[in-house]
């Protein structure tokens, strides 16, 4: 009964998008108030309509009803509370469903903070994200059902995926999911202008909140994912290169550049076309994502939808939206008239070769995520673009954009002059001293090590002293003072950057310092990579609620002094039929030391690895401090979503 | 062809899935240092071929200890880098590398990032040198009639 409820809302939920999608605009071409007036009641009801629909299925996942199929293929009745209901979106309708939600959920949200938005603005916003909404709806009515029923119930479930048992994932799709979708609302915010013909500071003041909230979910959920690799996969991999992964990474860096070009059109209104562009592309990289990851086009290790005729759907919906924005881009943005002009050395200019790094980079990415798919088609080739590409091709733009970021952050707006960058000055000598220290102890003379450290130093120094120099003249106090009341938008700016540092450290520290060891040990026996040594104590089996596992006791050993001890797990799921390993990690604030256990060997004894890992949790520290200079900015009063929208720009 | 070896690939990484081992094997290891170290860095570089977007290097499928096996058998032999990839290009296809070679239409994709770097430098290098002041905008007849009439008041 439930499921069937979910399924009529969902239908409805369907019905009220078309309404909503095609009266509004009406009413805004037209003129005629009443219609317009219809957008933002929809909107709400929509929202709850699909809410009740997810919670529907929410609920068949937690009584685990197996009369529907989506249940017995996705659960079991041993499975944990949190993975039952993570099993809601861990397969290819439930996900869906969430997506659904989400949009619902920003287009209503949109409806409620637009108060002082133009009424006519808010009514095609409102239409466009329903437009998005009717074609999603439709997807999942009539191709990917998540309420069907079966004929004859069974007993129990097929259980989820192991790999996806483990609280790290199971709130890495709802926050991408988060970020995906909310770029939406700038997708809907520049169809909307472009229908108007009327891009201004406003537009500019509207599209940043909503960009930046969406960019602050995707740095949350890329990095949950990569954490989750990381101490999943069994070997401290953290970053593959993956098209899922780069289906995620691409609406990120364009993202980030949106982010970042909608300021140059708030504060100085230039670049509108361009803004309005990376608006279309983001939201178009989002479909895509969504393309590559349900239809499995592109085979990896998450591909867990394999659907041609699915794909094919999806593909319709990214070319009508995609292509139909970019049609209308190019029929509209020769109305859009810059207004402020900028001097070649300028933030702006700054913020343009930002732009330019962001956005080529992630067309690279995508290049090489499809090659594979374009040399198959076009030229008869089956081959493999793998991480070796990726990394010489990708790294080059994220030097180029380090190098440039602290100095075009200081630079003034409107016209400047190299005199402006000498505060950076002592940041870049800093800067190269450490990697002179670096080189000379480095023992294996890598470039990476070196490298990362510059541009680590001159990353956070350089977000610090641009701190500094908002707080004006005067002595050290009274600036030291003043720096804790800075408005969040520059806090969140210093530290978006400097989390951007240390990210590059971890991972070039990562990448260049990391030791293993390998060996077979039996219980007492002892394993060591340079300071650092495990023994093992003990292997047991543990049984799990839903698995059984194979754990080791180690003790682990730095420099002779007992640090304490690690467990780690090799996991069999026996419903999946599936092996998971569980590395037993012990953090620290400058290493890892990852211990995982294998096999029983035929002569005794057991496979053991042992990995050191320096500065591993760097890597998702900085994304955390990014994510946090993402939340500073958005709680800053002045950007409050709609404060001051309506306000003309002081020119 | 190509469907068929999918649904090849996808029974051997079920087979595979059946019997779990760690990367690389405590008993594989090389005795020298310097051809462990080689055979380390090719392994990184060759793709598990019934893996999802895996190295021979990180994976647990049985066939990526084989292909592991066969690197350093060919490094013991005194097989050169180029050659060992040789042979196993010759073997499975190109699809067994990471890196796709720079030949043919490859070039494409190896020129990609540093033509789309031109491109996209040369038209962001001329709408910054050749920005315009936009004309103080006229008012259109209605805003003209309005501002006749405030100043008529």
């Amino acid at each position: 009964m439930i499921a069937e409820l979910g399924h009529f809302t969902l239908i409805t939920a369907f019905a009220v998008a078309i309404v909503q999608m095609i009266v509004p605009m009406i009413g805004a071409w037209k003129g005629w108030s009443g219609w317009t007036a219809v957008a933002a009641p929809a909107a709400t009801l929509q929202a709850l309509l699909v809410a009740f629909s997810f919670a529907a299925l929410t609920v068949a996942f937690v009584t685990s009803d197996f009369s529907v199929r989506l249940v017995v293929a996705n659960s079991h009745t041993d499975k944990p509370m949190l993975y039952k209901i993570a099993g809601v979106w861990g397969n290819h309708e439930g996900s869906l469903l969430l997506w659904v939600l989400i949009l619902a959920l920003f287009g209503a949200a949109a409806a409620w903070f637009g108060g002082q938005l133009r009424p006519s603005l808010k009514a095609r916003v409102l239409a466009v994200q329903a437009s998005v909404g009717v074609a999603f709806y439709a997807f999942i009515l009539f191709t990917s059902n998540p309420f069907e029923r079966m004929a004859l119930p069974p007993f129990n479930g097929e259980d989820l995926n192991p790999l996806l048992q483990d609280p790290g994932l199971a709130f890495h799709p709802p926050f991408l999911y988060l970020g995906y979708v909310g770029l939406s609302m700038a997708f809907s915010f520049a169809v909307a202008a472009l229908i108007e013909g009327r891009v201004d500071a406003a537009w500019g003041r509207w599209v940043r909140p909503w960009t930046l909230a969406a960019w602050l979910f995707l740095t949350i959920g890329i990095a949950l994912g990569s954490w989750w690799a990381y101490y999943e996969l069994g070997w401290g991999g953290f970053w593959f290169w993956d098209p899922v992964e780069n289906a995620s990474f691409m609406p990120w860096l364009i993202a980030t550049a949106l982010l970042h070009s909608a300021i140059v059109v708030e504060k100085r209104e230039a670049l509108k076309a361009w803004t309005i562009l990376l608006a279309i592309l983001a939201f178009g990289f989002s479909l895509i994502g969504t393309f590559i990851v349900r239809s499995g086009v592109l085979t990896s290790v998450h591909a867990f939808a394999n659907d041609p005729e699915r794909g094919v759907f999806i593909l319709l919906i990214l070319g009508i939206f995609t292509g139909g924005a970019l049609v209308l881009y190019a029929l509209r943005a020769p109305v859009l008239q810059a207004r402020g002009v900028f001097g070649v050395v300028s933030r702006e200019s700054a913020l343009v070769v930002n732009n330019l790094l962001l956005a080529v980079s992630a067309f690279v990415v995508f290049v090489g995520t499809i090659w594979p798919l374009v040399a198959e088609m076009a030229f008869g080739r089956t081959l493999s673009v793998g991480p070796p590409f990726f990394n010489a091709a990708f790294t080059p733009f994220v030097i180029a954009l380090g190098i440039i970021l602290p100095l075009g952050s200081i630079l003034p707006w409107k016209r400047g002059r190299a005199k402006a960058l000498r505060p950076m000055l002592p940041v870049a000598v800093l800067a190269l001293a450490v990697a002179g220290l670096v080189w000379a102890m480095d023992t294996g003379q890598s470039l990476g090590g070196p490298l990362g450290a510059a541009l680590g130093v001159w990353l956070v120094a350089g977000a610090a002293v641009d701190l500094m120099t908002r707080t004006g003249r005067g002595r050290w106090s009274d600036r030291l003072g003043r720096v804790t009341r800075l408005p969040g938008a520059d806090w969140g700016k210093a530290l978006a950057h400097g989390g951007l540092g240390i990210t590059i450290f971890g991972v070039a520290a990562l990448t260049a310092w990391q030791r293993e060891a390998i060996e077979v040990l039996q219980v007492g026996d002892r394993l060591s990579e340079g300071r650092y040594e495990v023994v093992l104590t003990g292997v047991n089996r543990v049984q799990g609620p839903n698995y059984v596992a194979t754990r080791g006791d180690f003790a682990i050993f730095d420099d002779g002094r007992e640090l304490g001890t690690l467990h780690p797990e090799k996991r069999v799921y026996p419903v999946a039929r599936m092996p998971t390993t569980e590395a037993g990690i012990d953090s620290g604030f400058t290493r890892d030391i990852y211990v995982v256990i294998g096999d029983p060997q035929a002569g005794g004894g057991w496979a053991v690895r042992l990995y050191i890992k320096p500065f591993a949790n760097w890597i998702w520290g900085g994304a955390i401090i990014m994510a946090l200079g993402g939340l500073l900015s958005l709680g800053d009063r002045r950007y409050r979503v709609a404060a001051g929208a309506r306000k003309v720009p002081a020119e | 062809m190509t469907a068929l070896r999918r649904a090849l690939l996808a029974l051997a990484a079920v087979l595979a899935m059946g019997s779990p081992a760690l990367a690389v094997q405590p008993d594989e290891v090389l005795a020298d240092p310097a051809l462990e170290a080689r055979a380390r860095d090719l392994s990184k570089g060759l793709r598990c071929l019934v893996c999802r977007n895996e190295s021979i290097d990180e994976s647990n499928a049985d066939l990526a200890r084989e292909l592991r096996i066969v690197v350093r058998e060919r490094l013991v032999a005194g097989d050169s880098d180029a050659q060992i990839i040789d042979y196993l290009v010759s073997r499975y296809g190109e699809y067994v590398l990471l890196t796709p070679r720079a030949d043919g239409s490859n070039l494409i994709l190896w020129g990609a990032p540093i033509l789309l770097i031109l491109i996209g430098g040369g038209v962001a290098a001329a709408a910054v040198t050749r920005q315009r002041r936009p004309p103080e905008a006229a008012l259109d007849p209605a805003e003209e009639a309005r501002l006749r009439e405030l100043l008529d008041d």
